[in-house]
């Protein structure tokens, strides 16, 4: 079976992101990094929907959607 | 992806707390919890004092009341008197259960009201500007104690189970996910339950003391953490600087509103009791 890329989106809100790594720092396949002190999404075909970033949020910036098939 | 949304006031968003500080992850624990419990939205109600953590109502939406410095829990003593059928949850922080609401925290325990209380623990006066609080650890600097506190601090689960408290547990902002387990458990209790959750204050704590960024606090956590199970076999010694995380203390008591309503309707109309 094939493995398809990018099963999940990421949404970012840049107007709540207040830059604390926290999404960056425990992402555990570097999909996160920082931009101008705001979280942006670099590798997205890489997320594994573990959903930490989203659980470890505290800004309510960040949402992990599974892509519907 | 969590509804997370289903329960805040979105147009009070962005939050008002620092840059990696620990509230907004408590508060979402919390509203998982709440979404788990089943619990209908309204007969819940949340009752803040003072401080970083007490800002918490302002952004959900329930039925909500923030009051004056260490007084949430008279305040919800009140509501819970007044409305038994309402399920009350008093968020606060270290300083005001503690200090401020010292003499409010200890009395409620041993009334064993039946409130959940969820205590932020960031171990200073966030809002006030960085003095220590009755948590702060010995030797831990605040901006009214420059060569470090000269006070030994409060071990809040303690002194709650001393004090009477039927549930205790205690997490950090590192255990997200058992913080929701442990405020859910809290919330099912019927009687005085605390979970005191320990979070990162970056502005002040970590600053002040040079520990780094709200990250490197949070791994602090991480490290330095305990599970009750293990903490229990383990010597007191060992145990020094360490956090027990879990149900640390659990019991069954009498609860002070049962006991109110039953002598209440004990009482004939000419004021003997039956």
């Amino acid at each position: 079976m094939p493995v398809t890329a990018k099963k999940y989106t990421i949404k970012i809100n840049r107007e709540l992101c207040k830059g604390c790594q926290f999404c960056m720092a425990f992402c555990p396949e570097n999909v996160l990094a920082m931009k101008k002190a705001k979280a942006v999404v670099i590798n997205p075909e890489k997320c594994t929907g573990c959903q930490l970033c989203e659980l470890y949020c505290p800004d309510f910036a960040i949402e992990v959607e599974k892509k519907n098939e | 992806m969590f509804p997370y949304s289903k329960y805040l006031r979105t147009n009070r968003l962005p939050h008002i707390w620092c840059t990696g500080c620990g509230c907004g992850i408590i508060l979402k624990a919390m509203l998982r919890a709440v979404d788990r419990s089943g619990i209908d939205r309204n007969t819940l109600i949340f009752v803040s004092g003072i401080g970083c953590s007490s800002r918490t109502p302002g952004y959900i939406d329930f039925d909500t009341l923030h009051t004056t410095h260490g007084r949430a829990l008279a305040f919800a003593t009140g509501i819970k008197l007044a409305k038994p059928e309402m399920k009350v949850i008093v968020l606060t922080g270290d300083g005001d259960a503690c200090a401020i609401g010292g003499n409010h925290f200890i009395h409620a325990a041993r009334r064993n009201l039946d409130l959940t209380v969820i205590l932020y623990n960031n171990r200073i006066y966030g809002m006030t500007g960085g003095q220590p609080s009755p948590t702060t650890p010995y030797g831990e600097k605040g901006t009214t104690a420059p060569y470090g506190s000269i006070e030994p601090s409060f071990d809040v689960c303690r002194l709650a189970a001393a004090a009477g408290a039927v549930f205790v547990a205690r997490s950090t902002c590192y255990h997200a996910t058992q913080l929701d387990k442990l405020i859910l458990k809290a919330m099912n209790i019927k009687g005085f339950s605390l979970v005191e959750i320990l979070s990162p204050c970056p502005t002040y704590y970590a600053h002040l003391n040079r520990l780094g960024t709200s990250l490197d606090l949070l791994m602090g956590y991480k490290r330095n953490s305990i599970p009750v199970e293990k903490a229990r076999r383990l010597d007191p010694s060992e145990l020094k600087d360490k956090i027990v995380t879990g149900v640390i203390y659990k019991t069954e008591r009498p609860e002070y509103f049962e006991e109110y309503h039953k002598l209440q309707q004990g009482i004939t109309e000419n004021g003997r009791l039956r």
